[in-house]
């Protein structure tokens, strides 16, 4: 067995193992024949250690044969030979995906070891973890992923996952009403990103990163747009990257998606899924360098969001949401380094982040009790000192920033009143119309439905 | 012709016929469940045998053997072709488990004799390829959901008036385009006429009234019958684009994109469940007029495969809804339900089929919907992205009528809401074609692209493949987008793979947009040597 062959098992490997989870635990969902709790624990155990243990000897034959780019082809998933349609799935190994790969199995394996404990007995136990089945296998399917369209796939999985989990405990309706939210900005963020895939195969003629960035291992490579093909695909992938990463001005679901389980929040919007937008950007960082102006335009929303991030991280009033900006800040740290041409920087950045948010993360529920320990044993609050920053602004501007950053910036508040409210109104406006024609043409009240209508708007949960 | 093994298409549509028949005069409900079950399973077998049997013989069209309409008439009017053969099976199975899902509670309401008589007329007019007797298969299937109507007390008025302005426009429309003199173009009027039937049966807007009132007052099975098969579209395919010029295409395909995109935000803010269903199910069928009306290769095999898809996915999704229903009564959206712990099952395949719908990866729709946006953005590169809005939006309203039926709050039933294996298995055999077809997409691509060739061929020959050619122009992307003279030449110098892959793919001189001319080089995935 040479080498290729053994790179190309251990490929298969990774991309199997999560695969092969989310179908186990899928499908015995799906049929009413659910696993024990101890049974898919082993389970999800055996598959992250069994994906991990593969990309790592994949990383130490890299190392030893002094590889910077493996190819795992795994055939064409659809072919039109007459049109030149392929639809291929590929999967590439190199120094970006390597580690994010590797980053991913580790962190969903610390997680759900944690997660067996921490949700043992609770009734979606099951759920979780055919989620989190879907999640894993999302990261390391973007992670790895050598075309577009296998991104986008991973992507997708991605998010369905994360707004699922955010409203995990669903006999409650906030849960849900922030899954909701969560699940809208990221088809936004969707749109952008397909508009973006389409635009690359109309300039490129497919989907492949090689066709879009030359034979270079990343992060060589060189892009084959102009300065302006790269800035138009490069703007709507940085709107697919924000609206992944919660940039301004998409902040507004990250704190909502704190109402999911504590190591559901670890993983997903500590660690993992908040650092896709910024891996996104990575992979395709010679469009970046193809276009001056997209360049600006990253490290300029960057620095708002990690402006506004770091202002709203100082008045959240609970651990996860004051961690959850915390995240942001450096998420948009991230893309500063990366619109300045940093990429090993910024990748190192997110694998050290990740796992400090991670531990934060986890840790939050029981720091919270030693708190109150502490507290309870010095019978008051425990003091606070004054920042510097009081010290030197003073009391009205203080005033002013506090009211700013504990409305998020009033983004929720803007999209609601200039985007959402004149949608739902223009179609309500629509739906009073047509029913006013119904009513015309059967000469009588034609909707049987009416008297079901209490009072309140279905789309309250998007405004 | 070449000729089917058996007659598998006459048993297909006789086999509901006769059931029908046994059912006229029997009191009990149960039986006639039963009974109807085992005449639509019998033509859900035959229809697949058809399509099987079809798939061995490698032809474009067959008859059956010993075929009894061909020797009462005189010519074969039951025909199966590419473009049919997976419609029947389709169709059948949409009858066969909108049956199977109805639960005994329901059982005293559902007509049974009439789905099997739908059954009939649909697979009937699926099967044929003759113009009259298409237009009149389509105006007799508008029957039996007036007859519902009419038995239950319900107003029938506002689906009585659309339907006999369709039947009208489409009789009158297509025997003025009989007598068109040989060679010459049809008149605008016939074809506004044949456009306007197309457009009403698809529910178009403005001309989509009637599907919501037909949801309002009909059984949800009947309503779904009548409508998940998308008839119209049928309708489209064997009566227009064969004679269509490209206006009138492109007119249809812009009404449809903004038809998708006025659905899916009708969808966001509907509050009643079947209202919600229909203007989804408005959305997605508008679609697959879409890509239909693009009449490229990329975008027509896009469009029959989201016709399958959404078939398939709205049914399922569609009988989740009436399941949910049968439970809890009319569905409001206003207020959450959270009937998962009770339901699990059900609310686990609602969101597979929701997610289908839209495209989602790893399921049926995914395919056809990447090649239709792919189509249509080629052909409408600003227009087109409307595709990408109407999916995003169609998203969204998934997931929230899901979290708005399933979750929310804790819901304490009286009774147990498991769902029956009957409804199991219905919902289990759609969820297996859905994935099924998510994961192996491949041998329906094939088929329904050259289903797709066969259809563009058959246009070419009739309106003039230099008029094709001429009409298509270049898509307006502005001139920046264009500007590929440095990239081009380095993708040529530093891509060996891709110019293996042009020196083993070489373009025939002269070649048609169908084999990789100028209009399949915008469609498609390009590679240098196109």
């Amino acid at each position: 067995m040479n080498y290729d062959q053994l790179f190309h098992i251990l490929g298969i490997i990774v991309v199997a193992c999560p695969t092969l989870l989310l179908a186990v635990l899928g499908v015995s969902s799906l049929v009413g024949r659910p696993l024990t709790e101890r049974l898919m624990s082993q389970l999800t155990q055996s598959a992250v250690v069994t994906g991990l243990l593969a990309s790592i000897g994949i990383l130490a034959m890299m190392l030893m044969t002094d590889r910077r780019l493996i190819e795992v082809g795994m055939g064409n998933w659809l072919v039109l030979k007459e049109q030149h349609f392929h639809f291929t799935f590929k999967f590439v190994f190199d120094r970006l995906s390597v580690p994010f790969v590797i980053l991913s199995f580790t962190l969903c394996g610390v997680t759900g070891a944690f997660a067996s404990k921490y949700l043992h007995r609770e009734t979606g136990y099951g759920r979780f973890f055919v989620l989190y089945a879907m999640f894993l296998l999302g990261m390391v399917v973007t992670s790895l992923a050598g075309t577009i369209e296998t991104l986008f796939a991973g992507w997708e999985l991605v998010g369905l996952s994360s707004a699922l989990l955010v409203g995990f405990f669903h006999e409650r309706a906030a849960p849900v009403r922030n899954g909701l939210r969560v699940w809208t900005v990221y088809r936004v963020a969707d749109a952008a990103f397909l508009v973006a895939t389409l635009a690359l195969h109309h300039l490129t003629g497919g989907g492949d990163f090689v066709g879009l960035m030359g034979h270079g291992a990343w992060p060589e490579g060189q892009a084959a747009l102009t300065s302006n093909q790269a800035l138009f695909v490069g703007l709507l992938l940085l709107v697919a990257a924000a609206g992944k990463s919660a940039l301004v001005p998409f902040s507004g679901w990250l704190p909502r998606a704190m109402e999911g389980p504590t190591p559901s929040s670890a993983i997903f919007y500590g660690a993992l899924s908040v650092h896709l937008g910024a891996f996104l950007l990575l992979r395709v960082s010679p469009l970046l360098e193809a276009s001056t102006l997209l360049c600006v335009a990253v490290v300029a929303l960057g620095l708002v969001s990690a402006l506004f991030a770091a202002m709203a991280a100082r008045v959240q009033t609970d651990v996860k949401s004051a961690l959850a900006f915390a995240s942001l800040t450096q998420v948009s740290i991230i893309f500063v380094e990366i619109g300045c041409g940093l990429r090993y920087i910024a990748l190192i950045h997110i694998i050290g982040h990740a796992c400090l948010r991670t531990l934060q993360l986890l840790r939050a529920p029981t720091l919270l009790h030693d708190y109150h320990d502490l507290e309870n044993a010095i019978g008051g609050r425990l003091p606070q000192n004054a920042t510097m920053w009081q010290r030197l602004v003073s009391e009205p501007l203080r005033r002013r920033a506090f009211r700013l950053a504990f409305e998020r910036g009033f983004f929720d508040t803007l999209l609601a009143d200039y985007l959402v409210r004149p949608f739902v109104k223009t179609f309500q406006w629509c739906d009073g119309m047509e029913r006013r024609w119904t009513n015309l043409l059967a000469g009588r009240s034609a909707r049987d439905a009416d008297p079901l209508q209490a009072a309140g708007g279905v789309v309250d949960d998007l405004q | 012709m070449i000729e089917l093994h058996l007659p598998w298409l006459e048993l297909a549509i006789a086999l509901p016929a006769l059931g029908a028949l046994l059912l006229i005069g029997l009191r009990d409900p149960e039986l006639a469940q039963r009974r109807t079950l085992l005449f639509s399973g019998l033509a859900l077998a035959c229809s697949v045998g058809a399509w099987l049997d079809f798939g061995s013989l490698h032809t474009f069209e067959a008859h059956d053997r010993w075929s009894l309409c061909s020797q009462c008439f005189g010519s074969e009017f039951f025909v199966i072709d590419e473009l049919s053969a997976p419609l029947l099976p389709m169709a059948a199975l949409i009858s066969f488990v909108t049956t199977l899902a109805t639960l005994r509670t329901k059982v005293r309401r559902y007509p049974f004799a009439g789905s099997l008589v739908s059954e009939t007329i649909l697979l009937a007019t699926l099967s044929c390829r003759n113009p009259w007797g298409i237009v009149a298969l389509l105006a007799v299937g508008v029957l039996p959901p007036l007859w519902e109507l009419r038995s239950r007390g319900k107003p029938m008025r506002v689906f009585a008036i659309h339907m006999s302005l369709f039947v009208v426009m489409l009789t009158v429309g297509w025997w003025l385009v009989e007598q068109t003199p040989a060679g010459a173009a049809p008149s605008n009027l016939a074809l506004g006429l044949l456009i306007g039937a197309v457009l009403l049966r698809s529910g178009i807007v403005p001309l989509h009234c009637w599907i919501t009132d037909l949801f309002e007052h009909a059984s949800f099975g009947t309503a779904l019958l009548f409508v998940t098969p998308m008839v119209g579209v049928y309708a489209a395919v064997r009566l227009l684009l064969p004679i269509a010029p490209e206006w009138a295409l492109r007119s249809i395909a812009l009404i449809s994109l903004f038809t998708a995109v006025y659905a899916a935000g009708m969808a966001l803010v509907q509050k009643d469940g079947r209202r919600f269903f229909c203007y989804l199910f408005l959305s997605h069928s508008s679609l697959v007029l879409v890509g239909l009306e693009i009449a490229t290769p990329i975008g027509l095999t896009g469009a029959l495969c989201l016709w399958i898809s959404v078939g398939l996915a709205l049914t399922g999704f569609g009988l989740t809804l009436r399941s949910v229903e049968a439970r809890t009564g009319r569905v409001s959206l206003t207020e959450f339900h959270g009937l998962y712990e009770h339901t699990p099952a059900l609310a686990a395949f609602f969101l597979i089929t929701g997610l289908a719908s839209i495209g989602f990866p790893g399921t049926i729709g995914f395919v056809g919907a990447e090649l239709l946006l792919e189509g249509a953005v080629d052909v409408y590169p600003w227009v087109g992205l409307l595709v990408v809005l109407a999916s995003a939006l169609n998203g969204i309203a998934v997931l929230q009528a899901y979290f708005r039926i399933f979750t929310g709050k804790r819901y304490f039933p009286t009774i147990s809401l498991q769902s029956r294996l009957p409804e199991r298995i219905a919902v289990l055999a759609l969820a297996a074609l859905i994935l099924g077809g998510g994961v192996f997409p491949q041998p329906g691509l094939s088929s329904r692209y050259h289903a797709a060739s066969k259809l563009i061929e058959a246009r070419l020959q009739h309106i003039g493949q230099a008029t094709a050619l001429e009409t298509h122009g270049e898509p307006a992307w502005p001139a920046w987008f264009n500007e590929n003279d440095k990239t081009a030449a380095e993708r040529e110098a530093v891509d060996p793979a891709l110019e293996i892959d042009a020196q083993s793919e070489p373009q025939p001189a002269g070649a048609t947009p169908l084999q990789g001319g100028p209009s399949a080089a915008r469609t498609t995935r390009r590679l240098p040597n196109t």
